[in-house]
């Protein structure tokens, strides 16, 4: 049970992530919809640090941004840059409690959040609306959520 | 890093279009699988449908197909003489559109204040960036990206899309801009002492050259004049009801009218053809 790498689950995990960041809304809740794929991704760094890192990060954040129909790399700076602080922290993060935690996913999602909106303001002009907080907001949130459905996932497979 | 490094390429030039070509082949997947719960849905709903209600379809379908074909009888005789007339003023008269039906994807890949979506269609088809997109009511969009599995399609509200308007009754040139909602387009290059109605109708002009000539674009809204505000106007296509889109073709080519003007715009059709292979139907623009 020693070496499960869980390549597979975690793959998984992060496809069903980017389902949820694509799936169609009504209005209210596609203005409040968090960075799925970004919360997944920090859990796993946090999680298993030695596998899932940069490159991973960097990967998914590629196919985001095809996904998203973005300039390619805007989603692969953005998650790569967020990855590689939760892995230069994850020791102390886990000794966080919730509450703790909670905080530093905010600033990652802000972070991320900040980085697309100025790669976005270099190439069409955004607008910044009060509407931006609210993925960040709502992400903060969810990350409870996450937290446990993962870590579900990851003790079910016996994922070290 | 190598992320700076493919922004700033992609955004100076083309280069990437193959990587991102690779790149939707994993991800495309996605967006089908998305789809499917709402896709199956429709499906579900089509083959539970009762016979009658079946039957008082297929009988209004066919009352709507009778008078649009006597519609044509008439346009074709209007063709031929707008054919003549061109001829008498020398003037070049320009062919057709083909159209490809495609159909949206139930996904939704950008925040909701912009307003981009995906068809079905891609590359394999022959969609190509820059596409015109229309619905049975006006013009939708164009497609902003093709790839080869689907495309993205700019819709003409999105707050980075402007196209070329014409009013109907008079001719008016002016620019419609997008606004981020669904059912507003504003028209902010007007001047005050422009000849522009509540009610007048916004047909596409042709300049620019991305969106084939006199489709219907939009209805100017009721506005006030002292106000000197922006004038606003409501999109004709059903832009957030809409499954089923159309991408056009347009054939850019003007043909030089012959002394045999009758004869020219026949043999034209069948070379069209052969681009796009699901083409469904051909039919002449006006002028």
């Amino acid at each position: 049970m020693n070496n499960n790498y869980g390549f597979g689950q975690i793959i998984m995990t992060l496809i069903l992530a980017m389902c949820l960041k694509i799936v169609p809304l009504p209005d209210m809740f596609a203005l409040v919809n968090p960075d799925w794929v970004l919360l997944t991704l920090i859990y796993w760094a946090l999680a298993i640090p030695d596998r899932v890192g940069i490159f991973h990060a960097w990967t998914f954040g590629l196919l985001t941004d095809v996904l998203t129909g973005r300039l390619i790399g805007q989603y692969a700076l953005a998650y790569s840059l967020v990855i590689y602080l939760c892995l230069s922290l994850h020791r102390r993060l886990r000794q966080f409690p919730f509450v703790q935690q909670a905080l530093f996913i905010f600033f990652c999602l802000l972070l991320s959040q900040l980085l697309l909106f100025f790669i976005k303001n270099i190439h069409s002009t955004a607008e910044l609306k009060p509407t931006f907080w609210l993925p960040v907001l709502v992400g903060t949130l969810c990350w409870p959520l996450v937290y446990t459905v993962l870590r579900f996932v990851r003790l079910a497979k016996s994922i070290k | 890093m190598v992320s700076i490094a493919l922004l700033t390429t992609e955004h100076v030039s083309l280069h990437l279009d193959p990587l991102r070509t690779a790149l939707s082949l994993v991800v495309d997947p996605i967006r089908y699988l998305v789809d499917l719960p709402s896709e199956t849905a429709g499906r579900i709903n089509y083959s539970i449908r009762s016979y009658s209600s079946l039957r008082d379809e297929n009988k209004g379908l066919r009352e709507t197909q009778l008078a649009n074909q006597i519609r044509l009888l008439k346009y074709e005789a209007l063709e031929k003489e707008n054919i003549r007339l061109r001829a008498l003023l020398e003037n070049s008269y320009k062919l057709g559109e083909q159209v490809l039906i495609a159909e949206l994807l139930s996904v939704n890949i950008t925040p909701p204040y912009e307003n981009i979506v995906v068809a079905n269609k891609g590359t394999r088809f022959g969609v190509h960036p820059q596409q015109a997109v229309v619905d049975t009511n006006g013009i939708v969009g164009q497609v902003l990206r093709a790839l080869p599995n689907s495309s993205e399609i700019m819709l003409i509200t999105d707050p980075n899309h402007a196209i070329p308007v014409q009013v109907n009754r008079n001719g008016l040139l002016t620019i419609a801009v997008g606004t981020g909602e669904l059912n507003r387009l504003k028209l902010p290059f007007l001047p005050d002492n422009a000849d522009i109605r509540p009610g007048d109708l916004l047909i596409t002009s042709g300049l620019g050259g991305t969106f084939p000539q006199g489709y219907p674009v939009a209805v100017v809204d009721a506005f006030d004049l002292p106000a000197g505000k922006q004038v606003t106007a409501t999109p004709k296509a059903a832009l957030d009801r809409n499954r089923e889109l159309m991408i056009v073709w347009s054939n850019t080519k003007p043909i030089t009218l012959s002394p045999d003007p009758l004869q020219s715009p026949e043999p034209k059709p069948e070379p069209a053809k052969t681009p796009a292979p699901l083409v469904i139907k051909d039919n002449a623009n006006e002028q």
